[in-house]
């Protein structure tokens, strides 16, 4: 093995150009593969907010995005509810707004997509409409779909994601157990102010008569709390669009 | 470990069969004999972050073959050409190449185990058994013995955090590769019958219980004693 230094260097400098020409031509080829995965994974949490988790893991690729292109439809709003179509010249839509990005931004400037699960055959006549929320856990990032009825206050049910939570502790908001605690509680109390739903300290107590609180996380409680203000927040900022969805579905009720 | 001392007189060697009897060894003696896991006590992180559950333990197990026989095969071809004072990182170069290779393919074809493993796939390189070979065998052996050696390990360590989670998933949530045992079995009883988890299973600390109890169980049979 020769020792000398301009050894060394040129067999490194080899090495690095071989080696990152394989990593990055690697990660060229497979870029649209693990796009078309990451896409699929979104439109399956999508539909976990609405549909049983059972009927999603039965179905094949292909079929849920058959089953997301008819069912489910997608619009944008800025923080007074009002739809938006095209941002600094380029179109928006759902699909393309990047919820984690837009966390960064202040609330007044930031895009909120909104997921409208259709009845079978409509094209316009919502079951349920489907928020992605966005937040902070113990570790990294946190984040959700949260579905709400066509009253925009029962919630139909959840989905939540993370970047690194603990496995077996923070990471359980991902888990069936605790997403399906947060089926058929309501956000608005009955003065009609916005509350939200809360995960309580500790776990193992039974909620089912407060319309607003769910069991917590035993030894989770920061990812629990993470939770909580994630969905405050992003229900507050949603609040505008609810309320004109509300007023037109109480219009076309007095008709 | 070179058998192949340099013979004056010009004697023609039979090519070793491809599996011989010392051959057979490299893989066979990782197995049990001198595991890397319960004998040689390296590569317990991950023998207990990823072991909840057997289907990610079966894509971890998988990775870390590919991975350790690559990395094995690359060095051994290379142990004439790594200059000595950066050999280190060149190995470190080869492997954490290697494990963002598996990342990537993981992430592009089974999205669903990318996610669950998260970290894990990439810590393989703090992994003690992968280096461990490499310097121990790969830079002093040849590609298809070393290509064995990284196999047999690789088994070694695959077969132990397996079985680990063969029972943290069994006892911590009632399922084996997600196909839910306990209600079965529960079911078999009748409906008031119900076999209970035990929840200690899924946390790190049921990990190292069963680890072990499998190492005693292992070194027992062998009747290995540390000095």
């Amino acid at each position: 093995m020769q020792q000398s230094n301009a050894y060394i260097i040129t067999f490194s400098v080899i090495l690095t150009v071989v080696l990152g020409l394989l990593l990055s031509g690697t990660s060229e080829i497979l870029k649209p593969i693990q796009k078309k995965a990451e896409e699929l994974d979104t439109k399956k949490q999508i539909l976990g907010a609405v549909l049983p988790a059972e009927k999603i893991a039965e179905m094949k690729p292909e079929e849920v995005n058959e089953f997301y292109a008819d069912r489910i439809t997608s619009t944008v709003v800025n923080i007074k509810g009002e739809e938006v179509e095209e941002q600094d010249g380029a179109k928006v839509t759902a699909e393309t707004v990047d919820v984690g990005k837009n966390y960064k931004k202040d609330p007044e400037e930031r895009l909120f997509p909104v997921f409208i699960f259709l009845e079978e055959g409509s094209e316009e006549a919502a079951i349920a409409y489907v928020l992605p929320v966005y937040g902070n856990g113990l570790w990294d990032k946190i984040w959700g779909f949260v579905a709400l009825k066509t009253d925009m206050d029962t919630i139909e049910g959840v989905t939540f994601s993370h970047a690194g939570e603990t496995p077996g502790l923070g990471a359980r908001i991902t888990t069936l157990d605790v997403q399906q605690r947060y089926k058929n509680k309501t956000i608005y109390n009955e003065e009609g102010e916005l509350v939200s739903v809360y995960m309580q300290k500790g776990e193992g107590k039974d909620y089912s008569d407060d319309a607003h609180k769910i069991d917590g996380l035993s030894g989770a409680t920061i990812t629990a709390v993470g939770v909580n203000k994630m969905l405050k927040n992003y229900l507050e900022y949603y609040q505008a669009y609810m309320d004109t969805k509300k007023e037109e579905s109480s219009k076309v009720a007095m008709n | 470990m070179s058998t192949e001392t340099a013979e004056k007189a010009i004697i023609v060697k039979d090519s070793e069969a491809f599996l011989s009897k010392r051959r057979k060894k490299l893989i066979t003696d990782p197995l049990v004999d001198d595991n890397p896991i319960t004998i040689q006590v390296l590569g317990i992180c991950s023998a207990l972050a990823v072991t909840t559950q057997m289907q990610p333990t079966l894509v971890m197990a998988l990775s870390v073959i590919f991975v350790m026989v690559m990395a094995n095969l690359t060095i051994s071809l290379l142990k004439n050409k790594i200059p000595g004072r950066v050999r280190i990182i060149v190995q470190l170069a080869v492997v954490a190449t290697l494990v963002t290779l598996v990342n990537e393919v993981l992430k592009a074809f089974a999205f669903d185990m990318y996610k669950e493993l998260s970290v894990f796939v990439g810590l393989i390189i703090t992994n003690c058994i992968v280096m461990g070979r490499l310097e121990a065998f790969a830079l002093g052996n040849k590609p298809y013995d070393s290509i064995l050696d990284g196999f047999g390990s690789a088994l070694g360590y695959s077969w132990i955090i397996l079985t680990v989670a063969f029972f943290r998933e069994l006892w911590g949530s009632g399922s084996i590769f997600g196909i839910p045992v306990f209600d079965y079995v529960s079911g078999l009883f009748g409906e008031d019958f119900n076999l209970a988890t035990n929840g200690l299973m899924v946390s790190p600390v049921g990990a190292f219980i069963i680890l072990g109890l499998l190492i005693w169980v292992q070194r027992s049979k062998t009747g290995y004693v540390e000095h």
